[in-house]
């Protein structure tokens, strides 16, 4: 039963992973940048939705569309101001921004709702289930997590496989100058990339806050980097890889808390990473793709 | 070649003489009848709630003093560290440069080790708030008897030590009967909890007590502790003892809830401010036990005065950090007042005359911490750790 127990909670914990990789891994396949501020949005995002419900008593699923629209917007305006001036320069440079921008969303939060943990209520209306006679507890957040998870996934496979939106998408991630010179607007299909992967961390942020119930200005910072990881783990820029690289590292992780040594989680699960990306470069389910010279 | 590092040299050579001279510029300025007190903590970043706390109560007995008809005046000056050893000791020099003639500081542990082993050097009276490490004051022998850091005789704490606390918290479950079995969770990334924990379990051993479940975590940071509280429960645990800061301890409580698992919860001072947390449910804490110097709804006028002024004026209840704080600055202007120490005193003589004062066994300070505070030579505080159970969302003394 503890083995079931684990298993659930490391499912739960690895969908909330799941989606916020799904946002590094869209954001990277396509425009090709790792967006380390993709943490710092799920903050924000979370933070909306806390202050909609807790100063204006919008209900529940209301803040999490508010949150949406404000972290699509936040996304966008990200990518306008700091990113799309450095379309042409070195993807170090891209990088060097995106941990600014990081820093940048910390300390703005930190200025505007301080230091001080606030308690976020969890947007699930309904109670935990309790199976044969309390000895397994799955909690209502892990359910919705797993199902939002799925979800997305879904209609995120759909939308880049059968929209013309993504077929645009797809056309620049792999070849940014055709892609132009077909007549597809490349910045628009950039910044529509951001809308969506910034929508998606608010989603994250309120499901990460809904199962952990504590929200400060660094909330996003620690979550998004192992994210990352899961996204790497999966196969950066492929969407299902995300969805499995973060499910496998919360069930990693919690089975090396509670089977191996809980001082050990952390170093396990990166070692685990290490020998992956040893045996298979580009990650479980990422594609080699072929440098022409 | 040759040229460009005559140059070089000429420059920073230059640049020396420019700083020495305005070095010199600086220590004949300032008010010169006030002893200038320097203050170092987090008031950005992760901790800032805790330097936060200790610079507004610092400010509060600052005026309060300055206000009193005495000859005993103080300047304060306090400097953000982000709870960083590296940026606290910058701070420290800054301070120094400033005229910093005592110490009061600094409020969190890792840099307060850097800090102290600065201030011994530099003989600068210190007197900390809140690090609790018995690193910071030095002298204590470890595991095997060695004493890794040897005293820094001008170093006191207002706080517990952690071994302090874990050893209180042992005495106090075994005297209370509070459980049979126990299970510890705490953080290894963090010298206050794992100290903590360490005395706990040795002492836990002496008095016989069951510890059937310990588990750790890596940092501040960690979100889910479904794992650790499995395990605890597993092994039949009546009891949990988290001897961690109130950040992690709230997602412990919310998800041991959405577990059904209902042990009892003990908690050191660093779970003082779970109530103060934003749109927490109360709820969650009920019955939840604590042993902290201080709580802000003790019925004592002086703690009453101190609450109102504060919320009064930074619109928040103050904590335990905040309390200490306060009672530093008193305890100083006591000590000061007792030895007649004046501003033109230079930072040394003022250290020998103040740690000549600490260490009398006659010098006894009532606070908001606590009444008949003294210290030891090897720089602890003695003081009454009072436990504090959480009923209906406020604490009530066991």
């Amino acid at each position: 039963m503890t083995l079931i127990s684990n298993l659930i909670n490391g499912i739960s914990l690895g969908s909330v992973y799941a989606i916020i990789a799904l946002g590094y891994t869209m954001v990277y396949g396509i425009a090709k940048m790792l967006n380390f501020a993709h943490g710092d949005v799920i903050m924000v995002g979370a933070y909306i939705s806390y202050l909609s419900t807790t100063a204006l008593n919008v209900p529940p699923l209301l803040s999490v569309l508010i949150a949406m629209v404000v972290c699509t917007v936040l996304g966008v305006v990200i990518e306008g101001l700091a990113y799309r001036p450095l379309r042409k320069a070195s993807s170090l440079a891209v990088l060097i921004t995106a941990i600014g921008v990081s820093y940048f969303l910390q300390n703005a939060a930190l200025l505007i709702w301080g230091s001080a943990p606030k308690s976020f209520s969890s947007i699930v209306p309904f109670d935990s289930i309790s199976l044969f006679g309390g000895d397994l507890i799955i909690t209502s957040e892990a359910i919705v997590t797993v199902i939002t998870c799925i979800v997305i996934m879904i209609l995120l496979n759909l939308f880049t496989k059968k929209g013309k939106m993504g077929k645009a998408m797809r056309a620049v991630s792999e070849d940014k100058d055709a892609a132009q010179l077909m007549g597809i607007n490349t910045n628009f299909t950039i910044s529509m990339t951001f809308a969506i992967g910034s929508a998606l961390a608010a989603v994250a942020g309120v499901l990460l806050c809904s199962a952990y119930p504590t929200l400060t200005p660094t909330t996003g910072s620690m979550p998004g980097i192992k994210a990352f990881t899961a996204a790497v783990f999966g196969g950066i820029g492929s969407i299902p890889g995300a969805m499995l690289g973060g499910i496998l590292l919360g069930v990693i992780e919690i089975f090396a808390t509670s089977y191996i040594s809980s001082q050990l989680s952390d170093a396990i699960l990166f070692a685990i990473l290490i020998i992956v990306l040893l045996v298979k470069p580009t990650g479980l389910l990422g594609k080699a793709v072929k440098e022409k010279v | 070649m040759k040229k460009s590092v005559r140059i070089a040299s000429l420059i920073v050579s230059a640049f020396m003489v420019l700083t020495a001279l305005a070095g010199c510029g600086k220590s004949d300025g300032g008010d010169s009848t006030a002893i200038k007190i320097g203050s170092i903590g987090p008031t950005t970043g992760g901790n800032a709630i805790y330097g936060q706390a200790v610079k507004n109560a610092a400010e509060i007995a600052v005026e309060e003093i300055n206000a009193l008809d005495s000859d005993i005046k103080f300047e304060f000056n306090f400097q953000d560290d982000e709870s960083d050893a590296e940026k606290s000791v910058n701070a420290y020099n800054n301070l120094k440069d400033w005229g910093m003639q005592i110490l009061m500081g600094t409020v969190t542990t890792t840099p307060c080790v850097a800090v102290s082993t600065e201030s011994n050097a530099d003989n600068i009276f210190t007197l900390t708030p809140s690090a609790s490490s018995t690193d910071v004051i030095g002298g204590q022998p470890d595991a095997d008897g060695n004493i890794a850091i040897p005293r820094k005789s001008n170093v006191f704490q207002m706080c517990f030590t952690d071994p302090n606390q874990g050893t209180a918290s042992a005495d106090y479950i075994k005297n209370q009967n509070l459980g049979t079995k126990i299970a510890v969770i705490y953080n290894n990334g963090d010298a206050y909890s794992t100290g903590i924990y360490q005395k706990f379990d040795a002492e836990a051993k002496t008095l016989g007590l069951d510890i059937v479940s310990v588990t750790t975590f890596p940092s501040e940071d960690t979100k889910d502790f479904t794992a650790q509280l499995n395990a605890a429960k597993n092994a039949g645990a009546d009891l949990l003892f988290l001897p961690i800061y109130y950040t992690p301890a709230s997602l412990i409580l919310a998800q041991a809830n959405s577990m059904k698992y209902e042990p009892k919860i003990f908690g050191v001072d660093g779970m003082d401010g779970i109530l103060t947390v934003d749109n927490f449910d109360t709820s969650l804490a009920e019955g939840v036990m604590l042993l902290t110097p201080f709580s802000a709804d003790a019925e004592d006028e002086k703690t009453q005065a101190f609450v109102t002024k504060y919320k009064e004026k930074y619109g928040d209840t103050p904590n335990q950090f905040a309390a200490d704080a306060y009672d530093c600055i008193y305890a100083l202007y006591e000590a000061c007042k007792a030895k007649g120490i004046t501003s033109d005193m230079s930072a040394e003589d003022i250290c020998t005359a103040l740690t000549e004062q600490f260490t009398d066994p006659s010098f006894v300070f009532n606070g908001l911490t606590g009444t008949d505070i003294t210290w030891k030579d090897t720089g602890e505080v003695s003081k009454e750790p009072k436990g504090m159970v959480i009923k209906n969302g406020v604490y009530v003394g066991m």
